[in-house]
């Protein structure tokens, strides 16, 4: 049986499946499967970054003006950006599919 | 040229190990593994060997320290029993899948409860699916060449798998035999330096150990077992090669008498010379009896042990563990799968004996065999027994 199920032959993983390309990660959606995305209101937003530290994966970077921009490639939706910003600038609304 | 000491084979195995020059030992003390483990304390804290001693202060860290130091680089040596294996057994999983060639010599002994230090092979059974190469050794001069076999074979760029080699607690661990211990330049010719192919290297980083998911993992574990399966014909070629420099031969199923056996017991370990004092005696009384005895547990000698067995009408199993599945031993359900698959099809009966250091003896080697042959007269269905279990 041999149905292409895997992402690669297994010939061409290395020793131990260990990775050698340092930093992949990066590459990997994670944004595929969310319910609910976050949405900021930059009329509230006060540039502290918290968003931006505590999301666990790397859904904000921060801009040139300060304010920080979402990436939804990697945003699972877990909600803790919406649940630590101080000032309630970000929102989960429910994704539409 | 080597020596021939009497020496305790524990300690022998320790200085075995100190000759491999390994730069890591890591282990905690549990009976009958103990004299290893403290033999090698004492070689590094006398400065005889330049290693770094880990004293851990569980089985689990144990094999933890073996997988750092593996991946970084280091030749690394363990050793534990029963117990002690069962808790280092979630690391030993990934050893093997990390393809690291640690090396562990397992001091044979029985599972708890009831509390038993004494021999069998449960611990052996307990490392059957863990993806480390497993050797058995029958006696100390065994034990010596298959640690010296075990660091061949496991860093070899062609295996990189972790290697265990049994020995039966307290019957070998414990007893002093004439043993020819090898010179530092026999191993050094037997056993080049280790080079790892991949390494924990700050100038060129790399992920060991990542998470697979479903869309690798299994195409990782191919390419394990695609690995394990390889490993055979340099398991086979290493002990050519041991034959050159030592003058000692060794089979992945060594037989004795079976060539036209009608009869053959299969043994593990050390037993296997009590078998075969019983196998003497039965041919002396024109029983055609014969040994095969398995030196190499994993990856399994399939074509090797079909050879072995393959003119015998009775097979008696011959195992110190049970598989609780009700229908017969772990060792005895493989082996039967072997016989199926290859078109064989004589009667097996399995005993199992030796439970928790319960000697067996020539005698029940004898006994065994008429068993054996009584119940294939009667057409009994085959099945198990617990020798001498007393009613």
């Amino acid at each position: 049986m041999a149905k292409e199920t895997g992402i690669c032959s297994w010939k061409e993983l290395a020793l131990g499946t260990a990775i050698l390309t340092p930093g992949n990660a990066s590459e990997l959606k994670t944004g595929d499967w969310r319910s609910m995305r976050p949405v900021v209101d930059y009329e509230k937003c006060v540039k502290c970054g918290r968003c931006y530290i505590l999301c666990p994966d790397m859904v904000y970077s921060p801009r040139d003006d300060g304010y920080y921009e979402l990436n939804y490639y990697y945003c699972k939706g877990c909600g803790i950006c919406a649940h630590e910003c101080p000032k309630g600038a970000i929102e989960m609304v429910e994704e539409e599919r | 040229m080597a020596r021939r000491v009497g020496m305790e084979v524990s300690i022998a195995a320790a200085e075995t190990v100190a000759l491999l020059d390994v730069d890591v030992v890591a282990a905690y003390p549990i009976t009958p593994q103990t004299h290893i483990v403290e033999h090698l304390s004492e070689l590094v804290a006398d400065g005889q060997l330049d290693a770094e001693f880990v004293p851990v202060e569980s089985e689990h860290s144990a094999m933890s320290v073996c997988v750092g130091a593996a991946a970084a680089g280091a030749r690394t040596f363990t050793s534990t029993s029963s117990q002690g294996y069962a808790l280092m057994v979630e690391i030993c999983y990934i050893a093997s899948s990390l393809r690291l060639p640690i090396v562990m010599a397992l001091a044979n002994r029985s599972m708890s409860a009831p509390i038993s230090i004494w021999n069998d092979h449960a611990d052996m059974m307990l490392a059957r699916d863990t993806g480390w190469i497993q050797t058995v050794a029958e006696n100390g001069q065994e034990v010596v060449d298959l640690i010296m076999h075990a660091y061949r074979v496991a860093e070899d760029h062609r295996v990189l798998l972790p290697v265990i080699v049994n020995l039966d607690g307290f019957i070998l661990t414990h007893m002093i035999e004439p043993i020819q211990l090898p010179t530092k330049e026999e191993v050094q010719a037997y056993v080049p330096p280790y080079k790892p192919l991949l390494r924990l290297d700050p100038d060129n980083p790399v992920t060991i150990g990542p998470v697979g998911v479903p869309e690798v993992y299994t195409e990782a574990k191919k390419a394990q077992d695609e690995a394990i399966k390889n490993a055979k014909p340099v398991i086979l070629e290493a002990w050519d090669e041991f034959e050159k420099i030592f003058g000692r031969k060794y089979k992945p199923i060594e037989t004795y008498k079976a060539e036209d056996a009608e009869i053959i017991l299969v043994t593990v370990g050390s037993i296997s010379e009590t078998a075969m004092r019983a196998v003497d005696r039965m041919r002396a009384h024109g029983k055609r009896v014969g040994l095969a005895r398995i030196r190499l547990f994993r990856p399994f000698p399939v074509e090797e042990f079909v050879d072995a067995v393959r003119g015998a009408k009775l097979i008696g199993v011959v195992e110190r563990a049970l598989g609780f599945n009700g229908y017969t031993g772990p060792l005895c359900a493989e082996l039967k799968s072997v016989l199926f698959d290859n078109g064989l099809n004589p009667y097996v009966w399995n005993f199992i004996a030796g439970l928790g250091g319960r000697d067996v003896t020539v005698e029940d080697f004898e006994e065994m065999a008429e068993c054996l042959e009584v119940k294939a007269n009667k057409n009994e269905p085959m099945g198990y027994e617990i020798v001498n279990a007393r009613e």
